[in-house]
């Protein structure tokens, strides 16, 4: 058995992939939004990250036809009333500091991306999930699921309550803990602007530590994953606000039929 | 929020994570056809990881023109009952063209969907504990003559995309996220 990862080896390597970045930016490299999938301070993705290049497809590729680029679409069937309030799910109140969290889903050219699903997942005040393979010995809250969804509005706007979830620990490497989050999942209109991200609370003291979010080496991308507190978003004696806007990216759908 | 605005920049991606099963899948999400109907089809394989093992928390999405070719899709993959919040399921006659899968402790999926019109392929996405950025990928089913990404590809490559007739409308593609010593890496798609 090797000895066991300290969280002072995966500091050093999260700075060594840093300064190759920053390396990368001096010598003319193009800035990146989005982390790389070889990443080893994360060390889930050593065998699970593709290491033969992409291959390009649809439009750039000369398809302007891959399916691709058309995507699926949810309605209201999809979603019931309550699914974007994540406190009224069960009989009574969850545990935790209620909050507000809201924001505009745009496309990479600004537009709202209107009508479509929003999906979340997160961790109880405690930090632990509902979920079987989460055994970290933290209470589960009966009144607390942590899965939401809902569908944007005319303006690309979404909007959950639910509660703050907590940090908690994972095996990465000896006395690794996530900083607190909320998962996101989105739909743009077409298929080639899927994302699955996460989206973290400002001045949490874990990020330096997080081999998840320091894997965006950019650091204004990396700053685009934390959410703003909005005090004018705070209901009195209710519930902190928080915003955060979401850009996907891809190209956009080109696909049009009439009607829709 | 004025129209000048710069355009800003492109929120990362961030792993799925190995929680998202109580979140993400949904009961039938794999049946794309409508219960019953002669003409489905079902593709099914393992995704595995660089050491050729199987990769039990992987959720694959599927995307794809419906058999008139059409490229709309249908709300109600996820159709809930407003009443109790449980999934319904979808309605049978509106093919949604969408699917979402969690692969079993087995590293497995199957996916029953009519077969696609006007293109030889189904269009995928694999997300995972350890995948940072979700990957693109096709399965290609039977005839793809022209096809302008096959055409593009080395022979050992494009035999990744296609998938393997097992007969009885039965087909099987397995995603290989990383080479393993023995079987070539999926091809893998970048779209801009
Ligand atoms: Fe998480």
């Amino acid at each position: 058995m090797s000895t066991p990862l300290t969280q002072g080896d995966v500091s050093a390597e999260i700075a060594d992939e840093r300064a190759a970045y920053a390396k990368r930016l001096a010598d003319g490299g193009a800035a990146r939004d989005h982390p790389d999938r070889a990443y080893a301070p994360y060390r889930s993705s050593v065998l699970r990250h593709p290491k033969r290049p992409l291959v390009a497809a649809g439009a750039a590729a000369g398809d302007p036809e891959a399916v691709e680029l058309s995507g699926p679409v949810f309605g209201v069937t999809d979603v019931t009333a309550l699914d974007h309030d994540l406190t009224r799910q069960h009989r009574a109140e969850p545990l935790g500091e209620r909050i507000k969290v809201t924001g505009r889903v745009l496309d990479r050219a600004g537009r709202p991306v209107r009508g479509q699903l929003v999906e979340i997942w997160q961790a109880n005040a405690s930090g632990r999930y509902a979920h079987q393979r989460d055994d970290h010995p933290a209470p589960l809250d009966p009144n607390f699921t942590g899965v939401g969804r809902t569908l944007t509005g005319e303006d690309g706007s979404y909007e959950f309550v639910t509660i703050k979830p907590g940090a908690y620990p994972w095996r990465n490497h000896v006395n690794a803990w996530r900083p607190a989050h909320i998962h996101f999942s989105l739909f743009g209109p077409a298929f080639t602007q899927r994302l699955v991200t996460q989206m973290y609370f400002p001045g949490d003291p874990l990020f330096a530590y997080d081999p998840i979010l320091q894997s965006v080496t950019d650091d204004s991308a990396r700053q685009r994953l934390i959410a703003a507190y909005d005090h004018d978003l705070s209901t009195p004696e209710w519930s902190l606000g928080y915003r955060w806007d979401i850009v996907l990216d891809g190209p956009a759908a080109t696909w049009i039929e009439e009607g829709r | 929020m004025s129209a000048e605005a710069p355009a800003p920049g492109p929120t990362p991606s961030q792993t799925v994570g190995p929680f998202f099963g109580y979140a993400l899948p949904f009961p039938k999400g794999g049946d794309l056809a409508p219960a019953g109907h002669p003409d489905t089809i079902t593709v099914h394989g393992w995704v595995y990881d660089g050491a050729g093992q199987p990769v039990p928390d992987a959720l694959i999405e599927v995307w794809q023109p419906a058999p008139d070719g059409s490229r709309h899709g249908a709300p109600g993959s996820l159709r809930r009952d407003p009443v109790t919040g449980a999934v319904l399921g979808r309605d049978g006659p509106a093919f949604t063209g969408f699917g979402r899968i969690a692969t079993d402790a087995d590293g497995h999926y199957a996916i029953r969907t009519l077969p696609p019109g006007g293109v030889p392929y189904l269009s995928l996405i694999v997300f995972a504990r350890g995948l940072l950025h979700h990957l693109h990928t096709r399965v290609y089913l039977g005839d793809a003559e022209g096809d302008p990404l096959l055409g593009s590809l080395a022979p050992e490559r494009r035999a990744t995309l296609v998938a393997t007739p097992e007969g009885g409308r039965v087909h099987r593609f397995d995603v290989r996220l990383q080479y393993d010593g023995v079987h070539e890496e999926t091809v893998f798609l970048a779209f801009d």
